[in-house]
């Protein structure tokens, strides 16, 4: 099976700061991979490499087989990468409707009909149980069901890839019980890298943990053996777990 | 721009529009019927104007190079080849067309502030251009346009645009045109990923639209409709003037389409007709009338942010287009 994603080498440089400092990376499909790593530790910087929204200082990006390190964003995500933003960004001034309207209404291969944007839509918002608020402007719209909305945008893209940045940051408890049957939902038929700070969320979630420390893999392996690792819990899990025990 | 409001209302209220200029051609004394055709083919440049500043958030300061190249265009091409009317308005929304896609290829590399220096810049250079070749454009003295130049003839069709109904009825024609487009375009699904980079154009280019080429579009759009209102000024009114390309012609449609409400369909002509009666009335009493007209922007703008019709919509009117 060939890997859906792999990098080679991937550096970003910015001056002396090496956030990402020679990845070497692959990502299978179905998966749900989370990312994890102390503040700082290029895992933002290394997933906008991966969505293009930055370039590579060196290395190469291969999906499903294609080198796209030079492709722009906007053509990556025409291949099927979706990225949700930390730091919610939707499209406050326009309706719930039309923030997911203009994902579906780019991936429609007819182009035309009027019935299957509706449906598209409606069926992005009601994964995400915002179809009753398919009217409302997205910037009324409550911080969690915002980043429910991001999610459900990244949805209808119908993506190969789903980057979800962060995506419980400001959750509630209850919220987050509805994040996880989503993302497990979404698995079955995207492959999802995960970025996150939530512990127990990602033991739960990941099929396997990457961890990066200083722009560099420090381990990878299953929610198991990332636990168990050393090296980790000296230079991540220790500080988190004394963190989510005090 | 939901796309879920019914559309009948809408363009019921648009075509009621178009039918009440119409019924004016026979109800306005004289000197309101010329001053109205005027602001209806303005209002077409306000129009082409709000495409890009309204709906896609591009502050452009230098229109008048749009307007002034359809003007020119048809000018150049009736004094110097002495084409027919059709033929010379044609020429005039070519070379706006091309100006406009030349110009958005250079100035979409910019933004912001950066891209009403650029514009502003490109736009003095088209004016100093105007000027410096006087051989052909008549410099500042411009170029009168005979009236029987101005007799178009299309088949069987005579319509003599110096005449005061052909004038007006043409200017009508094309306003309504150009109404239509606007209205068409910012219900369509284009129209809704323009609002979407004026509202984040980042969050557009990772929901995989090419924003660059968006952005461009709607330049070429905006300037073609701009040079259409320019190229038909020198054709009802029998003058091309460098005036025209000077600053003050970029300022005013930005001015006419803040008075009506950015991204609103009709606040271009209510923005245009305002700002023209308040600027007429107040030079007959008298001669500070830009004083006046400062005022009433300063009074709009703390009071209007939003324009005339954008302050409706939000109010009382959310339906809106």
């Amino acid at each position: 099976m060939t890997p859906l994603l792999e990098t080679r080498g991937l550096k970003r440089h910015f001056g002396g700061l090496k956030a990402v400092d020679g990845v070497d990376f692959t990502l299978m499909p179905g998966e749900i991979r989370a990312v994890i790593g102390p503040n700082g530790a290029g895992k933002t910087t290394f997933v906008s490499l991966v969505c293009g929204r930055i370039t590579p200082s060196a290395g190469t990006i291969v999906f499903q087989g294609r080198d796209i390190t030079n492709l722009p964003a906007h053509r990556r995500v025409r291949q099927g990468i979706a990225y949700t933003f930390q730091i919610t960004s939707v499209f406050p001034n326009l309706s719930v409707y039309d923030n997911v309207a203009l994902p579906v209404q780019r991936t429609l291969t007819d182009g035309r009909s009027q019935k299957a944007l509706r449906e598209g839509a409606i069926e992005a918002l009601q994964r995400t149980g915002l179809a009753d608020r398919a009217g409302v402007p997205a910037g009324q719209l409550a911080y969690g069901h915002q980043r429910l909305l991001e999610v459900a945008m990244g949805l209808a893209l119908r993506p190969r890839l789903l980057i979800l940045d962060e995506p419980t940051q400001g959750l509630s408890d209850g919220e987050i019980e509805d994040f996880v049957r989503l993302v497990q939902e979404v698995a079955s038929e995207a492959t999802v890298l995960l970025i996150e700070h939530n512990m127990p969320l990602v033991m739960r979630l990941a099929h396997c943990i990457t961890v990066l420390d200083a722009g560099r893999i420090l381990a990878e392996g299953t929610p198991d053996e990332i636990r168990e690792n050393v090296a980790v819990q000296q230079a991540y899990l220790g500080t988190i777990t004394g963190e989510a025990a005090a | 721009m939901t796309g879920e409001v019914s559309p009948l209302r809408v363009y019921l209220l648009h075509a009621a529009i178009i039918l009440a200029l119409f019924a004016l051609n026979f109800m306005l004394p004289p000197y309101h019927h010329g001053l109205m055709a005027r602001i209806m083919v303005l209002a077409v440049f306000a129009m082409g104007y709000n495409m890009l500043f309204g709906y896609a958030g591009l502050l452009s300061l230098g229109h008048a190079m749009f307007f002034a190249a359809g003007m020119y265009g048809t000018g150049l091409a009736i004094t110097h080849f002495g084409t027919g009317v059709p033929a010379a308005f044609a020429c005039g929304i070519v070379a706006g067309a091309v100006l406009a896609f030349a110009i958005g290829l250079l100035a979409l590399r910019t933004s912001g502030v950066a891209f009403m220096i650029v514009t502003m810049m490109f736009s003095q250079v088209f004016y100093l251009a105007i000027l410096y070749f006087a051989a052909w454009t008549g410099g500042d003295q411009g170029m009168v346009l005979q009236q029987a130049a101005r007799v178009a003839t299309l088949g069987p069709l005579v319509l003599d645009l110096s005449h005061p109904v052909g004038r007006y009825m043409a200017a009508l024609a094309l306003f309504a045109i150009a109404l239509f487009a606007t209205l068409i375009t910012v219900r369509s699904r284009w129209g809704r990923v323009l609002v979407a980079i004026r509202e984040n154009e980042e969050r557009t280019r990772m929901l995989g639209y090419d924003t660059f080429a968006n952005k461009l579009a709607v330049t070429v759009l905006s300037g073609t409709i701009a040079a259409a209102a320019g190229s038909a000024f020198a054709l009802l009114f029998g003058y091309v003037g460098a005036n025209f390309a000077a600053v003050q012609y970029s300022i005013l449609p930005l001015l006419w389409v803040l008075l009506g409400g950015a991204a609103t369909t009709l606040g271009p002509l209510v923005g245009t007709v305002v700002m023209y009666y308040v600027t007429d009335t107040a030079s007959s009493y008298t001669s500070a009338w830009l004083l006046i007209v400062g005022v009433v922007l300063i009074a709009l703008v703390l009071f209007f942010p939003k324009g005339i019709l954008g302050t409706l919509r939000e109010r009382w009117a959310g339906w809106l287009p």
